[in-house]
């Protein structure tokens, strides 16, 4: 089978993501062949473990994200029976466009993809799982630490290719810059906090948590929805993002069963909350019934002796 | 000029999903409703209608339940209804291949939809439609106003939140904004159940949905969580970070 894999980027180099990526497709068999939109991160991807063929797709319109503009640039050199991206916004948004420029189908939020192509997913945010059987040609898309990583020492041959391609979105201003955390949907853990926590400030005591963790910090909706000051790309749950980390710290969060779709397959989950009877106990492997105020210092306080030594 | 906005019927998300005989058992969902980044969909295609951008065109592509989406749509303020008929489960390039018909037949040229919707979650349908429209794509917008045929939307982009603007044709696909969403009144509500609904099926729109190279296998439930280990005060935290280290292995 011939394999065409969409690169991911953050901050101008190779996402780790792009590693599972091949990792994935190694597991398949066949060639393959890595797209790096932009050019960024091509060498880096040329030395990851079978990797066949590096394409650097160099030009203009990568400057700034414009769907279009970079589905058409890429369309023509994504060839092959199967086509793979991460998951993420953009390489959502890119494979569907880049799909339907072939009039194939995808398959989107993969987390486990066999030969003779079974893919597993998830729907209704975790509340199912959905196993479907493809024939390619077909287009997929993979939750990142879903997939084993491919190792280094790979030597594929990089050629670019310069493309010039008429932009349609325009970026005008930035009106607020990103969050420097970790996106929940990416981290390994994750913090989150809830209605619970009082006001949206105390989110600053998630916050040290989460950089003892290395955690990204989230939030359920409740909390989204009473304040403003946090944003709904924080959300967990059905109508934010579904998180597999391998621990999930929920902190004054109840445990609506929005809530618990989203993160109920989270490999371990720690609930904080003083009331015993709250749902989330009934997700959590270990569940602390205490307030948040009591619990919050002496986790700190044990996490930094433990992570010192 | 006009605006269609596109609207799933999913399973509200309160509902809880049983699976019988290998599938999700549609039946035992009570309620359903518009998928809710649709929600944040309908309000800005009012929103535009209201600013003077002409007629909101509410298309939908699903089983017959899913005319009450539209009736909904009605109640706020969508002129036109169209439905899609497909009692079956479709692909990805075969729902972009009804909507995109659809979207001809309504002749608009701005679309809005939610980024994704919250059965399958897959957000494969605005970008792919408007690949295979032709149109440009502006995804996760949260707020999208005209001047002339020019929009500016401000969308979530990969460097925070930004002002872009972008010419017609478009697709907008919305993420949860600031919008407030409106409530049908009654007056709206009643007018909307006299409103006709103009019905395709996949055949009056040309589109061939006989075989897919996508099928469902099977669909299950989560596995069931063990009963976890519960302490009582902060005094336990200690054990329990301990336990965080030495049984799961994840610090």
């Amino acid at each position: 089978m011939n394999i065409t894999v969409i690169s991911e980027s953050s901050n101008g180099s190779l996402h780790p993501v792009t590693a599972q990526l091949v990792g994935a497709a190694s597991s398949l068999g066949g060639s393959i062949t890595v797209i790096c939109p932009g050019g960024i991160g091509s060498s880096d991807a040329a030395h990851i473990s079978g990797v066949t063929k590096v394409i650097s797709v160099e030009g203009d319109c990568f400057e700034n994200y414009d769907c279009s503009a970079w589905s058409e640039s890429l369309s023509p050199l994504a060839e092959g029976d199967l086509l793979l991206s991460s998951s993420s916004t953009i390489g959502r948004e890119l494979i569907s466009s880049i799909a339907a420029s072939k009039g194939i189908p995808v398959v989107q939020d993969v987390t486990s993809l066999t030969g003779g192509l079974l893919a597993t997913r998830s729907i209704y945010s975790g509340k199912a799982i959905e196993e479907v059987s493809i024939s390619p040609p077909c287009a997929i898309s993979l939750r990142a630490n879903s997939f084993e990583s491919a190792g280094e020492g790979g030597r594929g041959e990089v050629s670019t290719v310069n493309v010039s391609q008429d932009v349609a979105v325009a970026v005008k201003q930035a009106l607020a810059k990103a969050s420097e955390r970790l996106d929940v949907s990416e981290a390994d853990i994750v913090i989150s906090g809830g209605r619970g926590m009082g006001e949206p400030a105390n989110f600053s005591h998630l916050n040290e948590v989460a950089d003892l963790l290395g955690a990204a910090v989230g939030a359920s909706r409740a909390a989204v929805d009473t304040w403003e000051e946090i944003p709904h790309s924080m959300q967990v749950g059905q109508t934010g993002k579904t998180v597999t980390p391998n621990l999930y710290i929920a902190v004054g969060i109840s445990g609506a069963i929005q809530h618990l779709a989203g993160m109920r397959s989270s490999k371990f989950i720690l609930a904080i909350n003083k009331d015993p009877e709250a749902p989330i106990f009934g997700v959590a492997d270990y569940g602390v019934v205490s307030t948040w105020e009591e619990a919050l210092p002496v986790l700190k306080e044990q996490l930094a002796e433990m992570l010192s030594n | 000029m006009g605006v269609a906005v596109l609207l799933k019927q999913v399973p509200d998300t309160t509902a809880k999903i049983s699976i019988s005989g290998g599938r999700v058992d549609e039946a035992s969902i009570t309620k359903w409703s518009i998928s809710p980044y649709d929600e944040y969909a309908l309000e800005n295609a009012i929103k535009l209608k209201e600013s003077g951008f002409g007629d909101v065109v509410a298309i939908t592509c699903g089983p017959s339940r899913s005319a009450k989406c539209l009736t909904e749509a009605a109640a706020v303020g969508a002129d036109r209804l169209i439905h899609i008929i497909s009692e079956s489960p479709l692909d990805s390039i075969q729902v972009q291949s009804l909507l995109s018909a659809a979207v001809k037949e309504s002749g608009c040229e701005v679309v809005m939809c939610g980024k994704q919707a919250a059965d399958t979650n897959s957000g494969s349908t605005g970008p792919g439609l408007a690949a295979s429209l032709g149109f440009s794509c502006v995804g996760g917008a949260t707020e999208v106003s005209m001047d002339g045929g020019v929009a500016s939307a401000t969308r979530l982009g990969p460097s925070g939140m930004e002002e872009v603007e972008v010419g017609v044709p478009c697709v907008f696909t919305f993420d949860k904004g600031d919008s407030e969403l409106r409530r049908p009144n009654v007056r709206g509500i009643m007018m909307a159940k006299k409103k006709p609904i103009d019905i395709f099926a996949p055949d009056d729109l040309g589109v061939d949905v006989s075989n897919s190279m996508v099928s469902i296998k099977s669909h299950s439930s989560p596995p069931e969580k063990q009963p976890g280990q519960k302490f009582v005060g902060s005094d336990s935290i200690p054990q329990v970070v301990s336990k965080l280290r030495e049984e799961a292995n994840v610090i």
